[in-house]
């Protein structure tokens, strides 16, 4: 019998812990983690550790990431948002690299656990409460009063107010929701091919060759999931970028 | 008075199923970023790669709207 599409998302305990009443064991989410954890750092170390000024592979790859994220902070909040590459970089990194591991067969997709996701997020949150109530005091309120006729302010205050507090849930939801979707439809794809292959098998053996269509359409899906896995680390990043850059510049820029 | 749970499941089901509705506008607004890219591009093809990323950030945003329906859908159906 074909196993549930959403059996890939079951935590399971694999060393059982209880602290205190909580539980505490270290699960196959908690493995997957410290894989990806264990795969950047060993990557970024590696490719860093004989610099050239010509490059390899590896130094290469390590510098185009960076690149890349530098290039994004810096179009997004500004010179003054480069102080918080650190935090944007290994989250990019982080996300990407558990995206892409999860596109592995057998594997387990980190960031499709929504108690990640928002972990991350609100990481990215209190970054930012905190680093515009630092650099702006009281002054940080001014966030949600954009520049705008003063009768329109009845409308536009209360609306950036909630925009900014249903952040949180549309950062972590959006690539908690991605994982999940991308990854359930692959398995139900998947479902498709082992249920038309069963009845080829049984009774209708002209069935066969039919079930070369749904296999053909998750390669497709898997090359669509590997884009998604890619964008959704990206806009991750990029969300975070903007959101710290409107705590330094407030709305001065925009 | 008591509700039927079977007719509570019901519902629940019918819900989820409204609201892949959702889809619909995701699937509005995908074609509007990409049709607004490639007419812009079309007509000035400097800028396009300048606004590469732009068109990915919005195809993201534009298919995680759809992806909060499917949200509601699935916390309908297992909780």
């Amino acid at each position: 019998m074909a196993a549930s599409p959403m059996e890939q998302f079951e935590i399971r305990p694999l060393i059982p812990l209880h602290l205190g009443g909580y539980d505490v064991s270290f699960t196959n989410q908690s493995l997957w983690m410290c894989i990806v954890v264990l795969a950047v750092s060993g990557f970024m170390i590696v490719a860093t550790s004989r610099p050239r000024l010509v490059p390899g592979r590896m130094q290469s790859m390590a510098e185009l990431s960076y690149e890349f994220v530098s290039g994004m902070i810096n179009t997004t909040a500004g010179d003054e948002g480069l102080r918080f590459f650190p935090m944007i970089f290994t989250i990019f990194m982080f996300v990407a690299t558990s995206n892409f591991f999860g596109l592995l067969p057998g594997s387990f997709t980190v960031t499709s656990q929504i108690c990640v996701t928002l972990a991350l997020t609100m990481l990215v949150i209190l970054t930012v409460i905190v680093t515009g109530f630092l650099r702006h005091g009281i002054g940080f309120l001014k966030l949600f009063v954009p520049k705008a006729p003063f009768l329109m302010l009845f409308i536009l205050v209360p609306l950036e107010f909630i925009s900014f507090c249903t952040r949180p849930m549309s950062l972590s939801v959006r690539l908690f929701a991605n994982m999940l979707a991308g990854h359930t439809m692959l398995k139900v794809m998947a479902g498709f091919v082992i249920a038309l292959g069963a009845t080829a098998i049984t009774s209708k053996a002209y069935l066969a060759p039919l079930s070369i269509a749904p296999m053909a359409l998750i390669v497709a899906v898997t090359g669509l999931e590997i884009l998604v896995a890619f964008l959704q680390a990206y806009v991750f990043a990029i969300l975070a970028c903007i959101y710290i850059g409107e705590a330094i510049h407030l709305h001065d820029n925009h | 008075m008591a509700i039927d749970p079977t007719m509570i499941i019901a519902a629940k089901q019918i819900g989820a199923g409204i609201s892949t509705i959702a889809f619909a506008g995701a699937g509005i607004g995908i074609g509007v970023v990409f049709g607004n890219y490639i007419s812009g591009s079309l007509r000035n093809p400097g800028a396009s790669q300048t606004q590469y990323t732009n068109l990915l950030l919005g195809f993201a945003l534009c298919e995680a709207q759809g992806l909060f329906g499917l949200m509601i859908a699935l916390i309908l159906l297992y909780t």
